[in-house]
């Protein structure tokens, strides 16, 4: 615990200077757009050398795209706003055409699910790793190459190897600092009658929803129910969508939210640093800081199993990693990629160990907010 | 009526009438399948909570109120604007079936993005009676200006002149038609996922979506949408008893001679009018505009372009299908009344109280294990479309059918016509503008449609509704401009064909 106030001034400060360079980070990153050119899949990670930690880059003898043609179906979670243009890269660096078809990560997961064995996709690239989970439980994911697996610390990863994350999103507290001098560091803080009425969250977002079942499967189904009990018996206030939560809290109508670590530098992107005050409390150590991930899996009945696995190495490149983390803030997954401009590390976040294709359990999680009034606004 | 003679009707419209029912109940053998995978406790356990009855509660009580305000918006309305004498009445006609152009999501978020207070039963109550009481002013309209003015001139005669007793009048004379349109606001209401997600008003659909959705769980989402469909049942039941006895009160063509009454307080029909059109139709265009105008636009014209071909050829081939399919239900429905022609007509509706996105899941399930050639491909699409809005079409074209008279059959029967004939060469020419209605009917719809559109359209080929939900699903005001404009431009054309042509 003794590292809280340490993260807490570091995130102050990071927070400032954020704002003041976000602008120009973000014209950089598209600006190297233009020149983006892959390792993973042509050979050339070594010549590329901005990170001379990845150490485990693929060789050739074992790079997954040495053979792969042909095109891909990819059922794509990632808004097309985020990823597209690393698809058209994709598709020029390896001549694997891509038919992507865009959509909400649970939708697509409930229509792979529903398509079974039978599904058009060769890929699911999801926003979230339940979704995952619920698609790797059916027995529909092929297992990934280890030359791709390994470039990914084993907690963002599924255990039976059927998927692999890309980019992570930490759970944070945004407060406003005019009405909060010293925000909670953890989510048993909130209870506190002190925040009574004081709290946003959005009950229908999918990374609230991913929380509340880490804390189920945490703390178990009893603890959990406590919690959410003496939660909703402090009056959060119910907001449609994580953005406008931040929005709430920067306004000051509320002093504190629940929401992910980018929604901040989002704003901070669109609006400029003046106009936003609110800042993040990152929670090191607490369940509140749960780490998702979005990622990846190959559909085992695809007839370009090669194509997949090429795909899924992309994505963990070092290229695609800046490409994350410069263009949505997000947290990269691999060794050597720094975080967003001064973001705490995510082994200084330090969060729960929870195998993250645990968090499909999401109907039950439902259930549960049903039962404590907390599902309904 | 005045003979009971059943008349046997022909067996060429029989069959492909039962196909037509057929694609609309196919969603169900889908539900019924995953309800009882799971076992009947299993079902039993999903049905019977205390929240279960709230939802239904809820449901309805949205429902009721805003079909009941429909109707009392629309029945003015449509009086005014059929045989009132104010001016400018086809221009009126016109504005006030546009609201149905307007996406419910769209104008739930016109709305709560200006008044966040809006969130709840109320914002869900405006909201969704604003898109959707054109459901009862169309076919409203329709029947007015077909109405035979014989029994309102004996009214004036007598000295019931003045405007308020002659809407009741009509209205008592057209409640087939008015009943017809709130059954369609109501289950329009119990399916729409838009407005109440957006207006946060906790009702079935929610619930239902998000089983979907986040909870990986299809067969809990199917066992409530199955209740949704009990509901249905019970929605086409009322709807009968309040259509009642069908009187021959109506003229064979439309009655464009038809007598203008003097409106006795002009002032305030005008306003009534006005107000409606304000809020239904001027203030999400407003708002679009300004995002538009704010924010210009993110996309380029060819991506607009393109998704707006989209939109329009996949809409455009469902209106085809659907009033291919409709014809022969329609006709059947509306001219050879029985038991059997009228089941066949409302199993069409049992899936209209569904979710899209049940449907739209039904369709994955059915498409890839039977359709697997045309899964993810263009036709599947349109068949869903068929399944979602062969109610409105068979609506509209039963409407026609059944005012066109009896002795018209009798008459031709007796120069020697058979039976397919009299269908050919004397019901379906006078069904013209009522199918035309019907076809601007399902494009409109279909241009706004979005869960089916998500899951099943080709993969690639993005459409307005699709681009517009991806852009206000992370509030992307600047995103979603274009998309919202080009929507609400595109679908007033269908729409206003539509309301002119009944």
């Amino acid at each position: 615990m003794a590292s809280i106030p340490l993260t807490t001034l570091s995130k102050t400060t990071v927070t400032r200077t954020t704002s003041r360079r976000t602008v120009s980070t973000l014209l950089a990153s598209l600006a190297t757009l233009g020149v983006f050119s892959l390792a993973a899949c042509g050979g050339s990670e070594t010549s590329e050398n901005t990170q001379p930690a990845s150490t485990d880059s693929p060789t050739d003898a074992n790079d997954p795209c040495a053979s792969a043609k042909g095109s891909l179906t990819v059922y794509s979670g990632r808004s097309e706003k985020l990823v597209a243009d690393l698809y058209t890269q994709f598709t020029s660096d390896t001549g694997i055409a891509l038919e992507v078809r865009y959509g909400d990560s649970g939708e697509l997961a409930g229509q792979i699910l529903t398509e079974g064995n039978a599904t058009p996709a060769d890929v699911f690239f999801s926003q979230d790793a339940g979704a995952l989970g619920a698609v790797s439980e059916a027995g529909l994911f092929a297992e990934l190459e280890d030359a791709v697996l390994n470039r990914v610390a084993a907690k963002y990863r599924s255990e039976s190897n059927t998927w692999v994350g890309t980019s992570g999103r930490a759970r944070v507290i945004v407060f406003n600092p005019t009405l909060v001098s010293t925000p909670p560091t953890s989510i048993d803080d909130l209870v506190d009658p002190e925040w009574s009425g004081k709290i946003g969250f959005a009950p229908t977002n999918a990374s609230w929803q991913s929380f509340v079942t880490a804390l189920r499967v945490l703390r178990g189904e009893d603890a959990a129910r406590q919690w959410l009990e003496a939660f909703a018996a402090n009056n959060p206030v119910a907001y449609e969508k994580n953005g406008a939560v931040r929005d709430a809290v920067n306004s000051g109508e509320v002093s504190l939210g629940l929401v992910n670590h980018y929604y901040l530098y989002e704003k901070i992107a669109s609006e400029g640093s003046a106009n936003v005050i609110a800042q993040n409390q990152f929670l090191p150590g607490d369940i509140g800081g749960l780490v998702n991930v979005a990622g990846l899996g190959a559909l085992k009945n695809s007839d370009n199993s090669a194509g997949s696995q090429c795909l899924a190495s992309y994505l963990v490149s070092n290229s695609a990693q800046r490409y994350f983390v410069e263009k949505s803030f997000e947290y990269p997954l691999v060794d050597g990629i720094a975080p967003f401009d001064g973001l705490p590390t995510l082994v200084e976040l330090d969060p729960p160990n929870i195998d993250l294709s645990d968090l499909k359990s999401i109907a039950e999680t439902q259930e549960l907010l049903n039962d404590v009034g907390l599902l309904s606004l | 009526m005045t003979s009971i003679r059943i008349k046997r009707p022909p067996i060429a419209l029989v069959l492909p009438g039962l196909l037509a029912a057929l694609t609309s109940i196919a969603p169900l053998a889908y539900l019924i399948d995953i309800a009882s995978d799971r076992g009947l406790n299993f079902v039993w356990a999903e049905i019977w909570q205390q929240r279960t009855f709230q939802l239904v509660g809820r449901s309805l009580v949205l429902a009721g109120s805003v079909s009941m305000a429909s109707v009392f918006i629309s029945v003015p309305a449509a009086w005014l604007v059929t045989r009132g004498d104010i001016p400018f009445r086809s221009w009126w006609r016109v504005l006030l079936a546009l609201p149905l152009a307007i996406p419910s999501y769209l104008a739930a978020f016109a709305w709560i993005s200006w008044r966040p207070s809006m969130a709840g039963f109320t914002g869900a109550f405006v909201v969704l009676t604003l898109v959707s009481y054109p459901y009862v002013f169309l076919p409203v309209c329709a029947a007015l200006s077909r109405l035979n003015p014989a029994i309102e001139e004996i009214a004036v005669i007598h000295g019931r002149g003045r405007s308020l007793q002659l809407i009741l009048l009509a209205a008592r004379q057209v409640r087939g038609a008015i009943a017809t349109g709130a059954l369609l606001v109501a289950l329009y209401v119990l399916s729409d996922f838009g407005a109440v997600a957006t207006m946060r008003y906790d009702a079935f659909t929610w619930v239902i979506y998000s089983s979907y959705r986040s909870g990986f769980n299809p067969s809990r989402a199917a066992i409530l949408a199955i209740v949704l469909v009990l509901i249905a049942f019970v929605l086409l039941f009322g709807e009968k008893i309040l259509r009642g006895q069908n009187e021959s009160l109506l003229s064979a063509r439309s009655v464009d001679a038809n007598p203008q009454h003097r409106v006795s307080i002009k002032p305030v029909a005008i306003a009534f009018l006005t107000t409606i059109i304000g809020f239904a139709l001027a203030f999400p265009i407003w708002r679009v505009v300004t995002w538009v105008y704010r924010y210009g636009s993110e996309d380029s014209m060819s991506d607009i372009a393109t998704a707006l071909w989209h939109s329009v050829f996949f809409s455009g081939l469902a209106a085809l299908a659907t009033i291919l399919l409709a014809l022969p239900i329609g006709i059947l429905a509306g001219r050879y009344p029985s038991r059997s022609t009228s089941l066949l007509e409302q199993s069409t509706y049992v899936t209209h109280a569904l979710p899209g996105i049940v449907i739209a899941i039904s369709m994955v399930f059915i498409g890839v294990r039977l359709l697997q050639p045309i899964y993810l491909q263009t036709p599947l699409l349109v068949i869903a479309y068929v399944a979602l809005f062969l109610p409105v079409a068979v609506g509209s074209i039963r409407a026609a059918a059944e005012q066109i008279p009896d002795s018209l059959d009798e008459i031709s029967r007796s120069l020697g016509l058979r039976q397919m004939a009299i269908v050919r060469r004397v019901t379906v020419p006078l069904l013209a503008p009522g199918l035309l209605s019907a076809g601007a009917l399902v494009l409109l719809a279909g241009m706004k449609e979005l869960p089916a559109t998500m899951l099943l359209r080709p993969t690639g080929s993005e459409t307005l509704a699709t681009r517009l939900w991806t852009y206000t699903s992370v509030s992307d005001y600047a995103g979603a401009g274009p998309y919202a404009l080009a929507i609400i431009v595109f679908v007033s054309i269908p729409t206003a064909i539509a309301s002119r042509r009944l």
